[in-house]
């Protein structure tokens, strides 16, 4: 329903976007993920109509939307500080768009309970944005742009300005209010987990550019650049040079890295970068019988971190490499300075294009 | 905190008690306006009787309600510019010009503006003589400088993405700011409003400088009596005005309580 081609905006110097395509289905929940600097914000605001590209085409259902101004766009946003008008009460707060809109009083009554309702704000009506907490109004605002029925809702950041208590169980009622109402949500975060907890599709920004889109499980497990890999869930990066036989020789690990895929883009004695979720590696003591498994170094536990449902180990290899691990907890913590056996599949190991 | 308490009287003491003086001695009966001569409103019934001071009064409110309302326009929309329109091409250099009466020594103000009213006056035949009308020009150049700086300031505090989440939903630039940006701004155009008509009601200087026969101010004529020596009238008068201002402040408080009020119970 929403398309972008090329999409350039400059300030000054700096390139904020440069020349960014992209295409959001109806009823989709797309992340923009991203960090600070990267654009996502400009992107938001040049579809609400705030900033103007300097070059490319935004289509809302193929109709134009550069040359209309933000009120004429059938497109509302859920600003990052709520903007919640502090002189008027929350039913007046959500029954402001309605209002422009010329829709009658009656009408207008019922929508805004109905609007209450669905974000389980029935009888604040008559309260003040100041009289409200911090969740209460990200509610308000999300009824505010929602009553209008808009066919796309951007949210800058919606979780962002909420206690970490707070996030899951508002990110959970954002998926809901999507489903419930129809409308493509695109959101902006720079918080990986709450892209790939509430997402059906991320796009990575990367200075400008969108450097991956997909699914969180594909933007996740098969990362395409170095930026990627890190930004989402911190994975291991393992540099090699290739063997005419398609494996990768690791001499920081100490081994020959085999990928599912064959590194066939690359021609042997080519440098290449790979990853590997810390998620997908498995720790066996030394001496235990090695399982059948295409990968396996040996290295030695450096640090142990317990982070409730999971642990991370850091294990040192001769090489100079240090990867992390993360097992569950339950599994039991591996002594300090012990000697461990590091295997994972063929197919965990990604390579990235840089 | 028995420190602080006596700080606190003493503080008020300072700010009041000459009030309070001019208010006690308006009810004196003797002729000199500080010395106690037993209770009596027999200055009250003098001033009453003085048309050139009543007048004068009256003149002085009519230019303060004028400039004031004139200083609202300019300054707010000064004020407005300054802190929603971005960084417009000259905008330091409009911001000091716009500050610039409230560092301006006011004689230097008065007398350059004397000299534009008679060159323009040798130009193009306007203002036609300097009296009232001069006065309130020369009154609400000063105040707008003070509407600018307060409604300046309080459009600096709230959030600038109000005003593009009214037309995000729906308003034009123009229904944004009727809607979101002027209730925004309206108390900080009440202030304004009231700085600058209290600024024009007690000014003398600029009023010297730009006036004429028919513009004689309040404080022109009270100066002038000064000189020939003053009666407790003057005291009366005193106590009229502080008597005015209370009523119009508690009448202002209550309002503004009741606004309150309402918007809080829907």
């Amino acid at each position: 329903m929403l398309r972008a081609e090329g999409v350039a905006k400059r300030f000054g110097a700096t390139m904020a976007l440069d020349g960014l395509d992209l295409e959001i289905a109806p009823g989709e929940f797309f992340a923009l993920l991203g960090g600070s600097g990267s654009g996502k914000t400009t992107l938001l605001r040049l579809i609400a109509g705030f900033e103007t590209p300097d070059a490319g085409r935004l289509l809302l259902e193929g109709r134009d939307l550069v040359p209309l101004p933000p009120h004429a766009r059938p497109v509302t946003m859920m600003f990052q500080s709520y903007a919640l008008f502090p002189h008027l009460t929350v039913s007046d707060n959500v029954a402001y768009g309605l209002r422009r809109a010329g829709v009658p009083r009656e009408e207008r009554r019922r929508r805004v309970a109905e609007a209450l309702a669905l974000v389980r704000l029935e009888g604040f009506g008559h309260r003040r944005p100041h009289q409200l907490s911090g969740g209460q109004r990200q509610r308000v605002a999300l009824a505010r742009s929602l009553v209008v029925r808009p066919r796309l809702l951007l949210l800058d950041e919606p979780l962002g300005a909420l206690d970490a208590s707070l996030r899951e169980a508002t990110g959970f009622e954002l998926r809901t209010l999507q489903r419930a109402t129809g409308a493509a949500f695109v959101m902006v975060t720079h918080d990986q987990t709450e892209a790939m907890a509430l997402a059906d599709r991320i796009g990575v920004l990367e200075r400008g550019r969108l450097v991956q889109v997909g699914p969180p499980t594909e933007v996740y497990e098969r990362p395409a650049t170095r930026f990627v890999a890190g930004f989402l869930g911190g994975a291991n990066l393992l540099s090699g040079v290739v063997r005419p036989d398609g494996g990768v020789d690791c001499a920081e690990v100490g081994c020959v890295l085999r990928a599912a895929v064959p590194v066939t883009a690359h021609p042997a004695g080519a440098a290449v970068t790979l990853a590997l979720r810390p998620e997908r590696i498995r720790m066996q003591a030394e001496g235990a019988q090695p399982p059948e498994e295409t990968n396996a170094a040996r290295g030695t536990v450096a640090e142990v971190a317990f982070r409730g449902e999971l642990s991370t180990a850091l294990v040192r290899f001769d090489g100079g490499a240090t990867l992390r691990v993360s097992r569950p907890s339950a599994e039991g913590a591996p002594e300090r300075g012990a000697q461990v056996t590091l295997t994972w599949p063929a197919e965990a190991l990604t390579v990235l294009a840089d | 905190m028995n420190v602080a308490r006596v700080g606190l009287w003493l503080g008020l003491g300072f700010l009041y008690l000459p009030i309070l003086l001019l208010v006690a001695y308006a009810f004196s009966a003797d002729r000199i306006p500080f010395q106690w001569g037993g209770f009596s409103l027999r200055w009250f019934v003098a001033l009453a009787a003085d048309e050139r001071l009543i007048e004068a009064a009256l003149l002085s409110l009519r230019i303060a309600a004028g400039a004031a309302t004139l200083a609202v326009l300019v300054g707010g929309l000064a004020g407005w510019a300054l802190a929603r329109f971005g960084p417009f091409r000259g905008r330091a250099l409009f911001g000091a010009l716009i500050g610039a009466p409230l560092v301006l020594p006011e004689v230097v103000t008065g007398l350059s503006l004397l000299l534009l009213f008679v060159a323009l006056e040798g130009a193009i035949g306007w203002p036609g003589g300097r009296g009232a009308q001069t006065v309130l020009l020369a009154h609400a150049t000063l105040g707008a400088a003070y509407v600018a700086v307060v409604v300046q300031a309080r459009l600096a505090g709230a959030d600038r993405s109000l005003e593009e989440a009214a037309m995000d939903l729906g308003a034009t630039p123009f229904v944004a700011f009727r809607t979101v940006t002027l209730p925004l701004m309206a108390p900080s155009l009440l202030a304004g409003w009231l700085l600058a008509f209290t600024l024009s009601l007690d000014d003398v200087v600029l009023a010297s400088f730009v006036s004429g026969p028919a513009g004689t101010t309040l404080p022109m004529v009270l100066f002038s009596k000064l000189k020939l020596g003053l009666t407790p009238e003057v005291n009366a008068l005193g106590a009229v005005i502080v008597g005015v201002a209370a009523v119009a402040l508690g009448m202002a408080a209550l309002v503004l309580a009741r606004v309150d009020g309402r918007r809080g119970g829907g």
